[in-house]
């Protein structure tokens, strides 16, 4: 890794840590609600895996629901940020290729992500007792996950040119998905044609792999979810690398 | 193309924006060591011109050179060669001063470069800003980190575009101490400013850019020694009118006097003789020598 790749990184770790109140402890103290609420309305009322409490199973769905928004908001508000505020020019002038920028923010989104999902395991372990069925999973799927949003982010932030953009992308795309993608209820509740629709959605295998790490039980199987959710970081990667060396909306 | 060994070499750059052609066929070359003016009203195509060349945006035909490197196909090299101190006075709010000179280091390559950022702190006034937040500095104080992030990994040539744009009088006498300094260490300097006594005491060369074209490149003294129009500066007594034909090459200067533009020196003896038979009182009779405003202005006027 080189020194200015290393340093980017450092950079982008640097600046959400030191806002950690607002970066970390908030989406934990959200998630930490959510469990609350729904744990307590729907906890008995509700089976979805045979001997799976209905809070077991919604942990690891806030866990990687919220590392997937925070790996998102990393990349997406740091670039939108440096853009309007002019800054980013500290990051364009110097030797750095489009693939050393690529990796610094997609890496520095991935740990924010996995300090976020960290904080909300953590935080629900006094609510739940979990099972570990299959922990390399669970790594993987997070660590996918969080690459898929934080590219998604990388191509948002490069986008916009306005914060209510970026806020209309985070909306309308980002959050619809990522709550329809089986945070809260397993797809097999859903009538047919929402499981087919669920089908098509990519965050889905994410949070069904993940959830899969803990149970050992899952919708889909985790190669299926593995293959989905690897294609995606593919296809993003290659998006987001074509407009990196086209200087889209970077290099004028 | 020639001089291959230039600290800046720029032939035929051509850039367009939508229907705007910001750069036409713009060719120069700046020696290793000048300290070189680019001046041109607002517009003219200096910002996009060091943009291109510091990687910012893509020439749509040319080639630019810093050091022999191609900016597109060897931009690292070609970057490592470059300082850049933007127009804007952009700053990341999360660092503090010195947190913001080791980031901008590594992103050159460079790490445990402190003794290199402590002189620089020391030169631009800074050392003891050293561990303030960035946002908690006064604009004039961001101008000076904006100088030191440009010179961190120690570039040969530095590009300082408008950098004393709402700047006071003090800072703007130390940069240009610190500046020549650099310049008589063998940096080269390539500055852009609309005040343009400062590109005359300071530039030993001056190209001007007018719509995207080269429309004079010349050295400082050359440029001044042009013939052109003497300027004569006036004082007049009470609040009188010049007469009709005067104030058709007359001017306001900015200290309240007027400013009169005329082919030589007899035009200047046949001037005074008009005013006093029109009865226009003066107090205050100055005959100065064209400086590089007057110049700038004359090259301008023939150009359009």
């Amino acid at each position: 890794m080189s020194i200015a790749l290393r340093t980017l990184l450092y950079k982008e770790v640097l600046r959400f840590w030191k806002v950690g109140f607002q970066t970390v402890g908030a989406p934990v103290l959200t998630a930490l609600l959510y469990l609350l609420v729904f744990s307590h309305v729907l906890d008995r009322q509700v089976e979805v895996y045979g001997g799976v409490s209905y809070t077991a199973f919604l942990v690891p769905g806030l866990v990687m629901m919220s590392l997937l928004q925070n790996a998102f908001s990393n990349s997406s508000s740091s670039l939108i940020q440096s853009k309007v505020t002019g800054n980013i020019v500290f990051v364009l002038l110097p030797p750095i290729s489009y693939r050393e920028f690529y990796a610094a923010y997609v890496l520095a989104a991935v740990i924010r992500g996995l300090v976020v999902g960290a904080g909300v395991w953590l935080v629900t372990l006094w609510f739940v007792e979990l099972p570990y069925a299959h922990p390399l999973w669970i790594l993987f799927f997070a660590t996918l996950g969080g690459a898929i949003l934080a590219s998604l982010g990388v191509i948002a932030g490069i986008w916009a040119d306005k914060f209510d953009q970026l806020a209309a992308f985070q909306n309308f795309v980002v959050m619809p998905l990522t709550f329809l993608s089986g945070v809260f209820y397993s797809i097999h509740s859903l009538p047919a044609f929402w499981q087919t629709v669920s089908h098509v959605n990519p965050f889905f295998y994410m949070i069904d792999g993940f959830r899969y790490g803990f149970f050992g039980q899952s919708d889909v199987s985790p190669w299926i979810s593995a293959l989905v959710a690897g294609g995606s970081f593919v296809a993003l990667t290659y998006a987001t690398l074509n407009m990196l060396a086209r200087g889209y909306k970077l290099r004028s | 193309m020639s001089d291959p060994s230039a600290a800046l070499l720029i032939d035929g750059v051509c850039k367009r924006y939508g229907s705007l052609q910001a750069l036409d066929h713009v060719s120069l070359t700046v020696r290793q060591g000048e300290f070189f003016g680019l001046l041109g009203p607002n517009g003219a195509g200096k910002t996009t011109l060091i943009s291109l060349l510091a990687g910012l945006g893509r020439a749509d035909s040319g080639v630019i050179r810093v050091m022999g490197h191609d900016v597109v196909a060897d931009y690292r090299d070609a970057r490592r060669n470059l300082g850049v101190v933007p127009q804007e006075l952009v700053f990341d709010p999360f660092f503090t001063v010195r947190e913001t000179l080791r980031i901008q280091s590594g992103y050159f390559g460079l790490r445990r470069n402190d003794d290199w950022i402590d002189e620089i702190l020391h030169h631009l006034d800074l050392h003891t800003k050293a561990d303030v937040n960035m946002r908690a500095l006064s604009g004039g104080m961001k101008r000076r980190v904006l100088v030191a992030q440009a010179l961190v990994h120690r570039p040969p040539v530095i590009v300082l575009d408008e950098p004393t744009a709402g700047v006071d009088v003090e800072l703007r006498q130390g940069l240009w101490a610190f500046v020549r300094d650099l310049n008589r260490q063998g940096h080269t300097i390539v500055l852009t400013t609309h005040y343009l006594e400062e590109a005359e005491s300071l530039c030993g060369r001056i190209a001007m850019l007018k719509q995207g074209r080269v429309i004079a490149l010349d050295n400082t003294a050359d440029l001044l020694a042009r013939p052109i129009q003497q300027s004569l500066r006036l004082r007049l007594r009470g609040d009188v009118a010049l007469p009709a034909d005067l104030r058709a090459v007359a001017r306001a200067t900015a200290d309240g006097r007027v400013a009169l533009s005329l082919d030589n020196a007899d035009a200047v003896s046949a001037c005074l003789a008009r005013l006093h038979a029109a009865g226009v009182g003066l107090e205050e009779i100055e005959l100065v020598r064209p400086d590089l405003e007057d110049v700038f202005i004359s090259i301008m006027q023939e150009a359009a």
